[in-house]
Order: C-alpha cells, then sequence, then structure tokens
C-alpha cells in the first residue's frame, strides 16, 4: 500500500492538479446525471449535443497530455500524435465494425459494408479478433504502441533529434494518412469506418451509452494524468528533464538517452492510443483525415497555449483552444484560420511557457530568484545553432 | 469473294495501267466523268474501274472528290466539276484541272454514290494515292493500309513499292507490305520474313498486329512472329523507362526548385521555415496577377508575362519574407521548434489571407505558346513545359551557387552559417545577413512558384502540397549544401516515378518516405552532412 503522502505530495501537488482531478470527477457524476435525470426543460441540464462535444474534448485533452509528457518533459516534439490517437481510433473502430454484423446495409454476418461494396470474399486476416472487444482493447494501446517503439527505437539510437525528428513525425503521419486513403489497404478508404452500431451491447447513439462514454473520459484523462505525473516525479522523469535541457551531457554522464526516450514516448503514444479509442465511440466516425499533420499540429499548439510541461497546462489547453475553435467556426468561419494561425504566433512569441506555465512562474518570483531562474530568455541569436 | 477477285483484278489492271499509260488525255477521261455524273449506278462503277485504270493526278482528284461529294455536274453546260467544298465554291474542270469559276451548290448537281460504289472507291483511292499523292500523302496511304492490312491492296503497293523514289515513304510502303503478307496466308517463308519486317517497327500497333498473327499462324511463322513481339515489348519497356526517367527527372526539378530556399534558410540560419510552402504559393499568385494586368492593358505582351512574373514574384515574396524575419523569426532564433510553429501559424494566416483575396477555387494561368505541346525525341514525348522546367532549375541552381560561391554577401552567409560569433566579432552583421538570407530563400520559393504555376492547379493550398516533399528532399539531402539538396530532390524525383508504375502512385509516395524515414536512421544529418564541431549543438 503506498503511503498517502504518494497521492499528496507526488501525484497532485499543488493546487492545478488538485482543481483538475476535482473537476474532473465533478464532471464525470454532475454531467450524466444531469444529462439522464433531468429534464430537458430544466436550466441546468446539459444536452446530449454538448455531452457529446464535451467528450470530444476530453479526448483532446488525453491526447494533449500524451503529448506534453513528450514534448514538455523530453523536448521531443511530435508532429504526428494524431497518428497514433487515429491507430487507436481504429483498433476501437474495427471492434465497432464487426459489432454491426447482420445489420449493415449489405447484411452480411462477417464482413463489413465496404468490404462487401469492393467485392471482397473474406476478412482480412487483420481484422481477426476484432469481433472481441478485449482484443480490441488490447490492439487500442498494442497498435500504437509497437509504431512508437518500432520508430522510436529507430530514430533514437541514431540520434535523431530536434527538428529533424518532428519533420520525420510529420512524414509518418503524412504517409499513414496516403495508406489509409486507399481502398485496399482494408479500413474503408476515403470514407473510413462509420454507420456504427453497439459498443459491448449498448447502443452507441443512446444516451445512457453517451453519458457512459462520457463518464470513461474523464475516467481515462484523470488516469493519464496520474500517470504521466507519476512518471516525471520520479527519478525516471528527471532524467528525461536533464534530456530535455541537455541531451549529450545526461549521456555523457552515463544514462541510456535513447533508452528513456524510447520509453516516454511508447507510454505517450499509448495513451494517444487510448484517446482515440474513446473518441471514435463518441464521434462515431474515423476516416483517414485524422492522420493528417494539420491535425497533429494543432494538438501541439493546445499544449503549448496551456503550457509545456504543466500536464495540466496542457488539457486545459486543449479544451480553451477547442471551445474557442467551436466557437469561432460557428460564429466566423472565415475567421478561424486567421485566429489558429496568429495563435501560434503570439504564443511562441509572447506567452512561451503557456498560460499556466506563465502563472505558475509570476507564483514563484518573489521566492527563487527573479527571472533568470525560472525563465530563461530565449537564446540569443549569436547563439550558435544546430541545424 | 466475287468482289475480293475483283479487288485483286482492278488492282491488278491498275498496276499495269500505271506502268503502261502513266497519265490518261482529258479526252479519255471525259467519257468516264460524265458517267459518274449520271444516273446509272452500273455505268458509274465501270467508270470508277475505268478512271482508276487510267491512273494519273487527274483521275486521282476526281475520284476522291466523288469520295467526298464534291464532284458535281454543272446545270448550265453540264461540265463535270470539282468544288472545294460539298456545297460548292470555286470550281475546276474535273477532265483538265482548269479553273471554272465559281457556283453555289443550286447550280451544280451531285454525283450521287451507293454502298456499293463508297466501298469500291474507298479501295481504289488508298491505291492510286500511293502512286500519285504528295510523299506525305503516300506516306499516309501506306500507314493507312498497315492499319487496314486489306489483301486487296497488296499488288497496288507492290507496284508502288517498284516506283518509289523516296526512300522513307517506300519503307513505309514495305512495312504495310509486310504486315498484309504477315496476316495473309502466303507462304511460310514470306511471313517469317515479314514479320521480321513488322518486327523493326517498334509501336503498339505492330506489337498488336504480331501477337494477333502469333495467336493462330504456322508454328514457324508464329513462331517468328513472337520473336520480333518480344524484341517489340524490349523496346517499348525501354521507352517507358526513358519516359519514366523524364517524369522523374522533371519531378526533381520541380522539387529543387521548391527545396533550394528551404536549403538556404534551414542550412544558413537553422529556421524551419513551415511558411515556404505559401511563398512558393505566392509566387504562382503574382504570376497569375502579372498574366491579368498583360492580359488587360498589354495583350502583346501576353507571351512573355512569365519573364514579367520572374522579377515580381522574386520582389514580393523576397519582400514578404523580410517582414516575416522582422516581425517574427528574429525573436525566435535558438528556439528552432517554436519557429517550427510560428512559420506554421503564419502559413496558415497567408493561406487564409490569399483565399480571402482570390477565393478557394483554383485560378487558371495559361501557358505561354512556346511552353505549350511537346516534341517527339525518338519515341520519347517530352512536354515543352516541364522540358523548360527543368532548365530552369538548373539556372536557378546554378545561379545560387554564384551568389553564394562568389559575391560578398554570399562569403557573409557562408562564414555566419559556419561559426556566427566569429562572423559577427569579424564586423558581419548578422541579423542583416540574417534577413537578407531568409528574404532570398523566400524570394527563391516564389520564383518556383512561378515555374509551378505553369504545371499545377494555383490554388490556396499549392504550397502544402509541396511542404512535406521539400522537407525530404532537404533532410535527405543534408542541410548547409546546395549539391545535397540536388542530389536529394533528383533522387527522391526520380525515385518517385520509377517507383509509379511499379507500386502505384500513392504506394510509391508511401514507400519512399518509409525509406527516407528509414534512410535519416543510418545517416541523421542527410546525403551531405556538414561534419565538424558545429553539427553538435
Amino acid at each position: 500500500m503506498l503511503p498517502p503522502r504518494f497521492f499528496t505530495a507526488r501525484l497532485i501537488a499543488g493546487w492545478p492538479g488538485l482543481l483538475f482531478l476535482l473537476a474532473l470527477a465533478a464532471a464525470a457524476i454532475l454531467v450524466p446525471l444531469s444529462n439522464l435525470v433531468l429534464p430537458p426543460s430544466s436550466p441546468w441540464h446539459v444536452p446530449t449535443h454538448l455531452v457529446v462535444l464535451i467528450g470530444k474534448w476530453l479526448c483532446y485533452a488525453l491526447l494533449a497530455i500524451a503529448l506534453d509528457l513528450v514534448w514538455g518533459y523530453c523536448g521531443i516534439l511530435s508532429l504526428g500524435h494524431g497518428a497514433f490517437f487515429a491507430l487507436g481510433g481504429y483498433a476501437m473502430g474495427m471492434y465497432l465494425m464487426r459489432q454491426i454484423g447482420t445489420r449493415g446495409v449489405y447484411g452480411h454476418p462477417v464482413l463489413p459494408d465496404f468490404m462487401v461494396f469492393l467485392n471482397w470474399k473474406e476478412l482480412p486476416w487483420y481484422w481477426y479478433g476484432f469481433d472481441q472487444f478485449w482484443f480490441a482493447a488490447i490492439m487500442v494501446v498494442a497498435v500504437p504502441g509497437a509504431l512508437a517503439f518500432v520508430f522510436g527505437w529507430f530514430a533514437f539510437r541514431s540520434r535523431v533529434t530536434g527538428v529533424y525528428l518532428s519533420i520525420i513525425t510529420q512524414a509518418l503521419t503524412f504517409a499513414l494518412m496516403l495508406a489509409f486513403f486507399r481502398n485496399d489497404m482494408g479500413f474503408g478508404g476515403n470514407n473510413g469506418l462509420t454507420d456504427f452500431r453497439e459498443i459491448l451491447g449498448f447502443g452507441v447513439r443512446e444516451q445512457g451509452t453517451r453519458a457512459a462514454l462520457f463518464a470513461i473520459t474523464c475516467a481515462a484523462l484523470a488516469a493519464g494524468f496520474l500517470i504521466a505525473r507519476w512518471i516525471v516525479t520520479s527519478r525516471f522523469g528527471l532524467v528525461l528533464v536533464a534530456i530535455r535541457d541537455a541531451e549529450s551531457r545526461t549521456r555523457f554522464l552515463g544514462y541510456r538517452v535513447d533508452r528513456y526516450k524510447l520509453f516516454v514516448f511508447v507510454v505517450s503514444a499509448m495513451m494517444a492510443g487510448v484517446a482515440g479509442a474513446l473518441y471514435v465511440p463518441q464521434v462515431g466516425i474515423i476516416n483517414p483525415g485524422e492522420y493528417a499533420p494539420t491535425n497533429s499540429i494543432e494538438a501541439v499548439i493546445w499544449v503549448a497555449v496551456g503550457g509545456r510541461g504543466t500536464l495540466v497546462g496542457a488539457a486545459l489547453g486543449a479544451f480553451v483552444v477547442n471551445a474557442f475553435k467551436t466557437w469561432m467556426t460557428g460564429a466566423m468561419p472565415e475567421v478561424w484560420l486567421f485566429a489558429l494561425g496568429a495563435l501560434f504566433v503570439l504564443v511562441t512569441l509572447f506567452l512561451p511557457k503557456g498560460i499556466l506555465g506563465t502563472i505558475r512562474a509570476r507564483r514563484r518570483q518573489p521566492a527563487a530568484q527573479p527571472q533568470a531562474a525560472t525563465s530563461p530568455a530565449p537564446a540569443p541569436a549569436t547563439a550558435e545553432q544546430g541545424p | 469473294m466475287l468482289s475480293f477477285l475483283r479487288g485483286i483484278a482492278l488492282a491488278l489492271m491498275l498496276a499495269l495501267g500505271l506502268g503502261a499509260a502513266p497519265a490518261a488525255s482529258a479526252q479519255d477521261l471525259a467519257a468516264p466523268l460524265a458517267a459518274l455524273v449520271g444516273d446509272d449506278y452500273s455505268a458509274k462503277g465501270e467508270a470508277i474501274e475505268a478512271l482508276a485504270r487510267m491512273g494519273g493526278p487527274r483521275a486521282a482528284e476526281a475520284l476522291k472528290a466523288l469520295a467526298e461529294g464534291r464532284l458535281f455536274r454543272r446545270r448550265s453546260d453540264q461540265l463535270v466539276v470539282i468544288a472545294p467544298t460539298s456545297s460548292g465554291g470555286t470550281l475546276t474542270d474535273a477532265a483538265t484541272g482548269a479553273a471554272a469559276g465559281s457556283a453555289g451548290d443550286r447550280e451544280l448537281e451531285a454525283a450521287n454514290l451507293n454502298n456499293r460504289l463508297r466501298r469500291q472507291l474507298a479501295g481504289l483511292i488508298g491505291s492510286l494515292t500511293l502512286t500519285t499523292g504528295t510523299p506525305a500523302e503516300r506516306r499516309a496511304a501506306a500507314e493507312a493500309l498497315f492499319k487496314q492490312r486489306d489483301p486487296a491492296g497488296l499488288p497496288a503497293l507492290t507496284a508502288a513499292i517498284a516506283q518509289e523514289k523516296d526512300a522513307g515513304v517506300r519503307a513505309a510502303m514495305e512495312m504495310a507490305r509486310a504486315a498484309i503478307v504477315l496476316s495473309s496466308d502466303a507462304p511460310e517463308a514470306e511471313r517469317i520474313a515479314a514479320a521480321a519486317t513488322v518486327g523493326a517497327r517498334s509501336d503498339r500497333e505492330a506489337l498488336g498486329l504480331l501477337l494477333s498473327v502469333a495467336g493462330g499462324a504456322p508454328p514457324a511463322v508464329a513462331e517468328a512472329a513472337r520473336t520480333s513481339a518480344a524484341a517489340i515489348e524490349r523496346h517499348l519497356a525501354m521507352l517507358d523507362y526513358a519516359q519514366n526517367l523524364y517524369y522523374g527527372l522533371s519531378l526533381g526539378a520541380v522539387l529543387l526548385l521548391a527545396a533550394v530556399g528551404l536549403a538556404v534558410t534551414f542550412g544558413v540560419m537553422g529556421v524551419i521555415n513551415m511558411a515556404h510552402g505559401e511563398m512558393v504559393m505566392l509566387g504562382a499568385y503574382t504570376t497569375f496577377v502579372v498574366q491579368e494586368l498583360c492580359r488587360t492593358s498589354a495583350p502583346a505582351l501576353l507571351d512573355y508575362a512569365l519573364f514579367i512574373a520572374l522579377p515580381a514574384a522574386f520582389l514580393v515574396t523576397a519582400a514578404v519574407g523580410a517582414l516575416l524575419e522582422r516581425s517574427v523569426i528574429r525573436w525566435l532564433y535558438g528556439r528552432p521548434l517554436e519557429t517550427l510553429l510560428a512559420t506554421w501559424g503564419l502559413s496558415l494566416v497567408i493561406q487564409q489571407a490569399v483565399r480571402s483575396v482570390f477565393g478557394p477555387t483554383n485560378r487558371e494561368v495559361s501557358n505561354p505558346s512556346w511552353m505549350s505541346g511537346a516534341v517527339d525525341f525518338y519515341g520519347l514525348t517530352l512536354t515543352w513545359s516541364r522540358l523548360w522546367i527543368i532548365v530552369f532549375a538548373v539556372l536557378v541552381f546554378v545561379l545560387l551557387l554564384v551568389v553564394l560561391r562568389r559575391t560578398a554577401f554570399g562569403l557573409q552567409m557562408r562564414a555566419v552559417t559556419q561559426n556566427r560569433p566569429m562572423a559577427s566579432s569579424m564586423g558581419i552583421r548578422t541579423h542583416r545577413v540574417d534577413m537578407l538570407t531568409f528574404a532570398l530563400g523566400s524570394g527563391v520559393a516564389g520564383i518556383a512558384g512561378v515555374a509551378l504555376s505553369q504545371i499545377d492547379n494555383v490554388s490556396p493550398n499549392l504550397g502544402q502540397s509541396y511542404i512535406i516533399d521539400s522537407f525530404m528532399v532537404v533532410v535527405f539531402g543534408g542541410v548547409g549544401n546546395l549539391w545535397g539538396t540536388l542530389a536529394g530532390a533528383m533522387t527522391l524525383g526520380i525515385a518517385n516515378k520509377l517507383l509509379e508504375p511499379v507500386a502505384g502512385a500513392v504506394l510509391g509516395k508511401i514507400i519512399i518516405l518509409v525509406l527516407i524515414i528509414l534512410f535519416i536512421q543510418r545517416r541523421p544529418r542527410g546525403l551531405f552532412a556538414l561534419r565538424g564541431r558545429a553539427v553538435e549543438a
């Protein structure tokens, strides 16, 4: 049994974490309750579309935490985390497709509709097992984890770092997008997987199922947060931060930098996979567009806005930016891309530590040495730059 | 069968007639011509045969006119005349070829035909043209015979070969003859020889003929046909390969244009400019604007609008680049990941700005006349636009090399690349060099946009489709070395196009991306890596 201090001092550590967990717990209980119990006329009633929308943001928040874990704490700027998210989503989507059974348009007992449409005679081997939920659940973490392992093993061992790594992660998700757009890949091509009916016997479009999925997403986000906290507060996490700040020096001190990076990259990819898996049944579709490099880079801006290296901030950023996006694409859609672009520029220029990071730095200022200790000024242009 | 025999007889007569009486006199022509415009169809048939037997340019002309409905009887004087169109015009006397005034179709009575006569005419005219037309017409007639492979044409063809002077036309005729012999039931030895002759003509037409013969001929002939067909297939495969190589070269040139500016900014400043693709896009839109201005105010210049667009695009994008460097990128030096994000944001803004000004749809940029069309080069189709882009890419590359190696600015740039603090202490204004370098890289991107506007759709998304490829080129080639960019662009371009027919366009692209990812593992800093202390930051 772990001592209580383990939770208070290490995992929660301070008011943002505490507030975050409390808010999640409250949301997990209150939102489904209000949606299911209160009558639609009540002012406290949360309509179903809002439950779905917030559930979607919660999934994004989990993706943001996964990204913050590698970027904020280990300096790996992945522009391809959307790929892991989408892979998890596809694993879940494949399970949901198999659950449709004979209720599809063509009523084939085994083959999903798009395969019948493409005149396929039997199920491709990689679709086997996805009729079982436990198998799909394993694949949700195993597939992104395996890809991250193979990719990271190659990349980190040969010391591909910095922008080079960013660019090839972007190429990775781009390649996957092209691949999944192909019909003969067997993942529904352009249209992706959709028209889901049931998850574990419950109708995906039913109010109760949606409320339950919402609560589960809250729990997953909290779990993801705690796992990430646990990693970054351990000795292991300290090495990660050391790698972020001075990779060569850490290596010279005798740490196997590539293994640390690989571990945290794989964990992060699995977390992203879970986020994707929770996203798909709520949204009701997964298509190759999720692999678009734009999606991955948008996830990066959530983390940047909220404050990288803060975890709670990443989740907060995902929420804030997506709420902003939802409002703006509804109110003035033509301005949204200007706003998003400006967000990228302004945050990097004026808010390099993000919302939470800036608040945190302000609070610490009186105690520690002002400025220099907490916020190293941007390196001057005269500094030697690695390409 | 009967018509077949008659055809042979006719052709024989024709051939003999050609030898004996090269041209008939006007008097000889008069009677059959009169019959042609008469009402008796069997008399017409005989008249056609008679004319064919006489031969000569006048007879051929008359028969051709008859087939095309341009042979008339003039109502006023019953003269048989030929008009330029089926509705009259300037007339010529069919018998003498002399001018005969002009008339509309009201004053003329057309010579009617039925289907049997039309068939008869078609065969005869082909044979007649073989001997009487211009060299180009004779060659076309031989080509037509090669395609029809009508055995009836064989005797006429043989006769025509005997008197043909032009070597090229004779070769075409012999080819047609071989094709006819090959598909007829001539003796085996002749057919085998014919198969070899047809095999020398290495195109799909000949391949089709040989393969069809190989299917149902006696074994020896089939064997010869198969051998020839295999040779043609090899030749065609080579041609395909060369064509793909050319496409690859032109794609490589496009990639080089798009990536070389990126190589400058990335190599010298370590700045990842995600808005580079948008600079290309701005260049393309500048071309569009220049072209529209030319169209409305100086149509004479339209063909040379590109030459105006080149400096314009360079200036526009260089100015935008300098502005971005001064306003945003300058503050982010030393933080490459943040630069990446900020420039991505800038790219979104630029894209959306262009979308609101020019609209989201594709804009039409026309090719100047000297860039449209294609040239045939030993069976390869080389389109002018792609050829020019290859030339242009090489020019830009050389120019950039000269700027970097032979100018004071280039020297300063290289100094800053190699050792920034040292360059600074030697009195080089590194900030200014940074700005100018960024402007130069952006300007080159703008020039690339001018070239791309000729082969790609000019839309706000133009840049995005090139940015990942450009980065792949730079990462693959290695930074800080233009030769690396050249090697990277050409390798990727050619590999892409050679993989395309084997694996399909999308899969080919995926394979390339995976190969690059693997390659980066082996050589994390690209093909032509910078060496030395500067490498490890």
